[in-house]
Parts: C-alpha cells; structure tokens; sequence
C-alpha cells in the first residue's frame, strides 16, 4: 500500500463477503425449494429469495469494484484520495441501501422487474451513492500526477455504468419496452461495461503481478475492452429475439453473440501470455490463482456457456429454463465473483502487512470454491436439457417435468456445499488477515509491491 | 505489429460505430415494429393496471413472461389460452397457496377486480408477435 487513503478498500471488501455470505444462504433457501422443500414459504418465498439472491451478487460485486477502484486509482494517479470521509459515508449509504432493498423484499416492497427490483425512490439513493463514488474517483485522477490507460479504462467503466442504470429507471406501460430497456441496463452492464472494469483491474493485476512493461499490457487490454463493446453492444439483440420486436435482431444477436467468446478468449489468453511472459515471480500465488482462474473460468462460463444457447434455434427452446440459470452461475463466478476475490487477495496483505501468501486454506478456498461451482454448472447443465427436451419437445406439463429434474438440484446442493466451504475458507483467510494499518503503508512502500 | 495507438483506435472507433448502429435499430424497433407487433391500440387502462399488479407483486421471482424471469414456476406467455380465465382467477383469488403440482404459490388473495385486471394483462401479453415463441412441443403424441 502505497497511500493512506487505500485503506477504504478494505471495508468495501468486508461488506463484499458479508453480502457475498447471505447470498449463498439465499441460495440454499431456493435449491431446497426447488426439492420439493420449500419450508421457509410463509417468510421466504421463492420470489423472495430469489430477488435477495440477485440483488445480493450485484450489491457485493459493485461493493468489491468500488474497493477496488478505491485501491487502483490512488495508486495509478499517484495521489491520495480527495475524501476519504465523504468515501466512508459512500459506504454506509451503499450497506443502507442494501440492507433497506433486502428487507424490503420480505415485505413485497419491490419493483418486480428481474435484476432491478429495487423500488424506485430507493433507485435515486443509489444514484446519489454512485455520484458521490464517481465524484471521489473523478477528483482523484483530475487532481493526481498521472493518468494511466488502466485508471481510464477503469473509470470509463464505472462512468458507463452509472449512466446505463437510468434506463431501468423509466416507466412503461408496454412490457416489451420494459423489457427492451431492461436489457440496456443488465446485459450492457455484464456484457459491456462491467468488462471494462474487469479488463481495468484484470491490468492492474497483471502489471503488479506479472512485472511485463505496462505498454504492452494496456495495448491489449484497449484490444479487449475492444473486442467487448463491438460484441456486447450488438450481442444485445439475444435478448430481443422473443420479447416482440422484429426479427431483425434474431441475425444481429446471433452473429453478434456469436463474437462475444472473442473477447473472453483474447482476455483468458492475455492473462497467460503475459503470466507466461512476466519475469517477476511475485510471492502472492493465491492472487495468482485467481487473476489466471477469473480469465480462464469467464472464458468458460461467460464465453462458451453462452454462445452454447445464444443461436437463435437454440434459443428458443432454451429461452426461460435452468439453461440460462447454467450459463448465469459459472458467469457471474467467472468473469466477476472471481476478479473481486483475485482483488482482495493481491491488495489484503499490502493492506494488512501480513503476507500470508500460500497458506493452505488460501489454496483450498480457490479449488473447492472452483469445482464446487463447476459441479453447480453442471447439474443445471443437466436438469436444463432435461427441461428443455420434456417441457419443449415433448409438451409436458411445467410442474410434472420438474418433478422429474428434482434429482439434479439434490446434485445442485452437494455443490454447492462444496463451493460453500471454498467461500468459508475464504473469509476465514480474509478475517485472519485483521484490519489494515499504517505499518503496512511504510514498509511495503519500502519493497514496492 | 499493432501499437498502442492503434489499439485505443480500434477500441474507440469499434464502440462509437457498433453503438450508433444499436441506437439506429432500437430507434426502427421502438417506433416502427412494436407498435405492430404489441397491437399497442389494445394496451388498455386495464391491462395496465394487469401490468402494475404482475410487478408490485414480484410475479417474474418465480414465473417467466415472454421467457423472461425465474425459472421455479411456470412460462405464462400463454397462459390466457392455455387455462382460460376462471382458472386464473381462481389461482389469483385463492386465499390459500395455489398448489397444483406440489409447488406453492403465494396466496396473493386478489380482489374480482385485480384478477380481472391481471386476466386482461395475460389476454394481452398472449397475442403479442413474439416471432414463433413460446415453441410448439413437436414431439408430442
């Protein structure tokens, strides 16, 4: 750490693995449901938990971006942050907005609308809260020595992504335009922009890690965050295939969807070429791990998963089934549940000035929390196709097919067992590493790491 | 080889042109093909008030519309056809949890005039243009 004001970062990063740890609950609340054991209906129901469950990963990855832009940008811009006050009360608005949203959910306080249930007036919080980050970051590198290409590419996804959340902001009477302007929210959010604050911290990791010349490493990324607009932008057309627009979208969301693994490809490749090219052997190997595993598990999940049922033929028998819910999983965990975490274990003992690199539940955090959700991945791999060809091909009824899929999510709850004691090891990790101090300030400045 | 600058080029110019080319198709959608497809000439006060009660209610946390939404209970695109409107009513109206297969829903216990609300909503979201979706079962007997 080489400024005071980092220190911010690391309680967006607790926040991150408290929301992070209800999110898992929440999930076992919906895989016993979908058992057949859905004991928690009177207070929970599915509905309910399925809208904590989603609102939960969005409120702790952004938690996790914000930190780490909290961590890169004084860093990259050399300059401490302009407030870290105003930074903390960010954060207590961030946690109150969340746990406000959350509760309200258990009391049909809600929008009802998949991803932006986050009712209304609470929507103008969270602008308010995205401002004051944004006006911190934007100050920060205004006022700082240096603007790199990596600070820029992350901020520009920041920027992109506040500007693209007041879309779902609008009323509509028609559901099709409700839905199509959904879409310019969530799917330009993961498909689009989130990739640029993934290939941002993606860089800085490689830089710190790896020691290859930053030109090179930011040549590429301008190549990805390329690759990922002229894809995504269009890719969005996937989603218009079914909702009642024209069939035009059915040619530009296949071919353009059909693009969108490039640049999940060319970002897995960048992160082992530049491994495979970097002459610095840094100490950190569990922050290794997951910047290599974030680049190659997005490819799988983000890149292949989807391409596997974006083509229009595919799509409409799969459209709306445990297909998506397949693709979903290994995506999110991939391309975004993975670089926060990558984040957390490279900045935490800079932070702390505790070096617990390679310790043996930091290693067993990544390979559990990894088949866990890979064996997730699977099962509903599994009960999707089943879904699929029952519900679609053969015509039977929705309750009776998934009477028959019921199996595959005992499956889902192993894994996800498995994939629970990974995160466990991980925040256990992460409790043990303490709070961070000003010790560490000086000697890592020493060392430059 | 390909320089940095000609990477932020690449990056710069490929977002500018494919995002003027999205914002042009939106454009053609939004004004020319949903009216028409939607029959928007039908979107009545009823049916918007249909629409309000599907969200307040969170109904997309477990069922899908047009394939969109959560994957626990079943598609309703097609609904108004495929069950009529007494058996709507009836699932919206019950003050216990609807359970016809063993999964429950929430006794949402609507008024007449809700679920008549919601069955106008349904009627219209079924005759929506959805380019061949939901997809006929071809394999059945």
């Amino acid at each position: 750490m080489k400024y005071k004001s980092q220190k911010v970062a690391y309680w967006f990063f607790a926040l991150s693995m408290l929301l992070l740890t209800l999110q898992i609950i929440y999930g076992f609340i919906m895989a016993f449901a979908h058992m057949g054991y859905d004991v928690l209906h009177v207070i929970t129901p599915f509905n309910t938990a399925r809208a904590v469950h989603t609102n939960l990963l969005v409120v702790w990855l952004l938690s996790g971006f914000m930190g780490a832009a909290y961590y890169i940008i004084p860093e990259e811009a050399e300059n401490e942050l302009v407030s870290v006050k105003l930074a903390y009360i960010q954060l207590i608005s961030l946690a109150a907005v969340g746990v406000i949203a959350i509760v309200g959910y258990h009391f049909n306080y809600w929008e009802g609308r998949k991803f932006l249930e986050i009712p209304r007036p609470l929507d103008w919080l969270v602008v308010v809260n995205v401002l004051t980050f944004l006006g911190i970051i934007l100050m920060t590198l205004f006022k700082g020595k240096k603007r790199t290409t990596t600070s820029l590419v992350l901020t520009m996804g920041l920027v992109f992504a506040a500007l693209l959340y007041l879309p779902g902001m609008i009323w509509f009477d028609n559901q099709t335009m409700d839905s199509f302007f959904r879409w310019w929210v969530v799917h330009l959010w993961v498909e689009g922009v989130w990739e640029l604050i993934m290939g941002g911290i993606l860089a800085f990791l490689l830089i710190k890690i790896t020691g290859v010349d930053r030109e090179v490493i930011e040549k590429w990324l301008y190549v990805i965050v390329g690759l990922t607009f002229i894809s995504g932008i269009l890719g969005t057309g996937h989603h218009y295939y079914y909702i009642g627009v024209g069939k035009i979208w059915l040619v530009i969301g296949g071919v353009f969807s059909a693009l969108e693994p490039l640049a999940f490809l060319g970002m897995a490749l960048f992160a082992v070429s530049m491994y495979r090219k970097g002459e610095k052997k840094h100490p950190n190997k569990i922050a290794l791990s997951w910047t290599l595993g974030t680049a190659i598990v997005s490819f799988l999940g983000a890149g292949l998963l989807g391409l596997a049922h974006t083509m229009p033929g595919v799509n409409m028998y799969t459209h709306g089934t445990l297909v998506t819910a397949m693709h979903g999983h290994l995506a999110f965990w991939g391309a975004y549940g993975m670089i926060v975490l990558a984040f957390i274990s490279y900045s935490m003992p800079n932070l702390t000035g505790r070096k617990l690199y390679d310790t043996q539940s930091g290693i067993l955090a990544f390979w559990l929390s990894n088949i866990g959700m890979i064996g997730m991945t699977a099962a509903f791999g599994v009960a999707g196709v089943a879904q699929v060809y029952l519900e679609r091909k053969v015509g039977l009824e929705f309750g009776d097919v998934q009477k028959e899929i019921q199996v595959h999510f005992a499956v889902l709850a192993t894994c996800a067992t498995l994939f629970t004691t990974g995160i466990g090891y991980y925040i256990y990790e992460f409790i043990k590493y303490g709070t961070p101090n000003d010790e560490a300030l000086e000697s890592l400045t020493k060392i430059n790491i | 080889m390909l320089s940095k600058s000609q990477a932020k080029v690449f990056f710069l110019g490929g977002t500018v042109v494919t995002f003027a080319i999205f914002l042009g198709l939106s454009w053609n959608s939004l004004s020319n093909e949903v009216p028409k497809q939607t029959h928007e000439e039908n979107l009545s006060p009823q049916v918007i008030s249909g629409k309000r009660i599907w969200e307040k209610n969170n109904c997309m946390g477990c069922h899908t519309l047009f394939g969109e939404g959560a994957y626990y209970a079943p598609e309703l695109t097609k609904v108004f056809v495929r069950r009529g409107e007494a058996y709507i009513k009836a699932a919206l109206m019950s003050k216990t949890p609807w359970s016809p297969r063993g999964r429950k829903m929430v006794a949402y216990a609507m008024s007449e005039k809700e679920a008549n609300d919601v069955v106008a909503f349904f009627k219209w979201i079924g005759e929506v243009d959805l380019n061949g979706f939901p997809p006929k079962p071809d394999l059945k007997k």
